[in-house]
């Protein structure tokens, strides 16, 4: 197929635009307009106020990671190591132990993530056949001065709170 | 004594002056910058950001002053001092008002160019001596635009000087003190009824422009091709001399086209003469400065010589001519 090719007409040429004065007194009236305009309201500019204004964080969002639980309070989780096999940046560090709790045979002693290293991928939650880990919880800013805090251990993951109601997490999904 | 007190207590508000339209038109600019983008800009620090100029400086100071591996040194510190203290000295000599002006000097006109030209020795001594081939370039073309630029600002300025018979910036404004009508700006009353005026300050303007390295001129500190030009290895309080000198310059410029063209301080209907009208001028000349900085993209190191070589100079003469021949003639 050959190329298409769209000819457009080369401008600046004629004798009022060769003078340039012309031409620059008008783009100074452009950006004067802009000026006036913002500096008599300044409702509508295209930034937000950040920390005084939070963003809306939708619920298909990949934020902190956090793992799921039975009604009865045990982790989801079974050790499977199908999410730290995935995890393309090998930022998760599970050791596995005896189910302590009756309802399956193997569950996680300790399960680590270093969040200095997490590219934010999913995959983990992708790839997890118990849905045990979810990364919904809405938590887009983590900072911390030293990297040691940036690991985050099994309490507090389990401790988290999903940031949306199921159905509009599951809906989000149905959308992928 | 009492006369020494007096010049020391001048010079020190000069340098107050100064350092104050240097810190706040950084502010004004980035504010403005801001609402023209739509965006904010800096509104934190105290009521709409008025505490952020002196908190710039107070990081700016606070920071460690670094002199890379193989620079001169003395040229490297002695370059940021070169580039604010002749624009200080400068401000000796501008009048305001005509009891607000630290020295009254007869050769004003003349001190104020000679000083504004050792600017471009600062910035030559930066970029040659920071080692860095990005800042060398930069300071190469900063003297080939200072060149260029600086001849049309003084036959400019020589045209003035023709018609006012004078180098002493009072007697300059004294002349188009009447109204209105009388300043250099209009042909029709003037002096000489020189038609050319609105276009010799149009020269001006773009001159004070091109010398203070200011947007769309300002090929010396080309960030897109040469990283940040001059003061490329200038950290903390060096490139805040830097940043105030620019700023010194700017307001030397609109003090002098005010002087030149704009009848000082002289009302335009002869209402309340003071030196409130020589603010409201000098501020509108450097808005529109700043203005220009908001709108255009920077031109290239050709379309900058090429309009200085080609155009400004031919006509600045034409006009220089002119005002002479009817200067006779009238
Ligand atoms: S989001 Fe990606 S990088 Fe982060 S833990 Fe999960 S799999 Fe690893
Ligand atoms: S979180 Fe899911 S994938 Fe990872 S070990 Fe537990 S059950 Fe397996």
């Amino acid at each position: 197929m050959a190329a298409k090719v769209k000819q457009l007409p080369s401008r600046g040429g004629t004798p009022a635009e060769k003078v340039y004065l012309i031409e620059i007194f008008k783009g100074m009236a452009i950006t004067l307009k802009h000026f006036l305009r913002n500096l008599w309201d300044n409702s509508n500019l295209y930034v937000r106020h950040y920390p005084e204004v939070q963003p809306d964080i939708p619920a298909r969002w990949r934020g902190r990671h956090r793992l799921l639980t039975h009604p009865d309070g045990t982790p989801k989780c079974v050790a499977c190591f199908m999410c730290q096999t995935n995890c393309p940046a090998d930022c998760i560090m599970i050791k596995a132990g005896t189910r302590i709790d009756g309802v399956t045979e193997k569950m996680p002693v300790s399960f680590t993530i270093d969040l200095a290293e997490c590219i934010y991928c999913g995959y983990c939650v992708e790839a997890c056949p118990e849905d045990a880990i979810r990364m919904d919880t809405g938590i887009y800013a983590f900072t911390s001065s030293n990297r040691e805090e940036m690991k985050i251990g099994m309490t507090e993951m389990l401790s988290l709170k999903g940031g949306f109601p199921e159905e509009e997490y599951q809906k989000g999904l149905e959308g992928e | 004594m009492i006369l020494t007190l007096t010049i020391l207590l001048a010079v020190i508000i000069a340098i107050a002056w100064a350092a104050f339209n240097a810190a706040y038109l950084v502010l004004a600019e980035r504010r403005g910058a801001g609402i023209i983008q739509r965006r904010p800009g800096p509104n934190i620090n105290g009521p709409f950001g008025l505490l952020q100029p002196p908190l710039d400086g107070i990081k700016l100071m606070a920071k460690q002053l670094i002199i890379p591996d193989g620079a001169d040194k003395f040229m490297y510190i002695s370059a940021p001092v070169l580039v604010m203290c002749p624009a200080i000295m400068s401000f000796v000599a501008l009048p305001y008002s005509d009891w607000l002006q630290a020295q009254n000097i007869d050769v004003g006109l003349l001190m104020v160019f000679a000083f504004a030209s050792m600017g471009t020795m600062g910035i030559v001594f930066a970029g040659w001596s920071s080692r860095n081939k990005y800042s060398l370039m930069a300071a190469m073309r900063s003297v080939s635009q200072a060149v260029a630029y600086e001849i049309p600002m003084i036959i400019t300025a020589l045209t003035i000087t023709l018609m006012a018979g004078t180098t002493n910036l009072d007697a300059i404004v004294a002349q188009q003190s009447e109204n209105f009508f009388h300043w250099n700006i209009f042909p029709l009353f003037g002096e000489t009824h020189n038609i050319l005026m609105p276009f010799s300050f149009l020269i001006f303007f773009i001159c004070s422009m091109a010398e203070t390295n200011r947007a769309p001129f300002d090929l010396g500190e080309a960030e897109g091709e040469l990283v940040a030009g001059f003061h490329i290895e200038y950290g903390s309080m060096g490139f805040g001399l830097f940043f105030m000198g620019e700023y010194a310059n700017i307001v030397i410029g609109a003090t002098l086209a005010t002087i030149f063209f704009l009848g000082g301080w002289s009302c335009p209907f002869g209402l309340f003469p003071g030196v409130w009208w020589f603010l409201i001028k000098m501020y509108a000349i450097i808005f529109t400065i700043i203005w220009i900085r908001w709108t255009f993209p920077r031109t290239t190191i050709y379309g900058l010589l090429n309009l200085s070589w080609k155009i400004l100079i031919p006509a600045s003469l034409v006009n220089l001519l002119l005002t002479a021949g009817l200067m006779k003639v009238f």
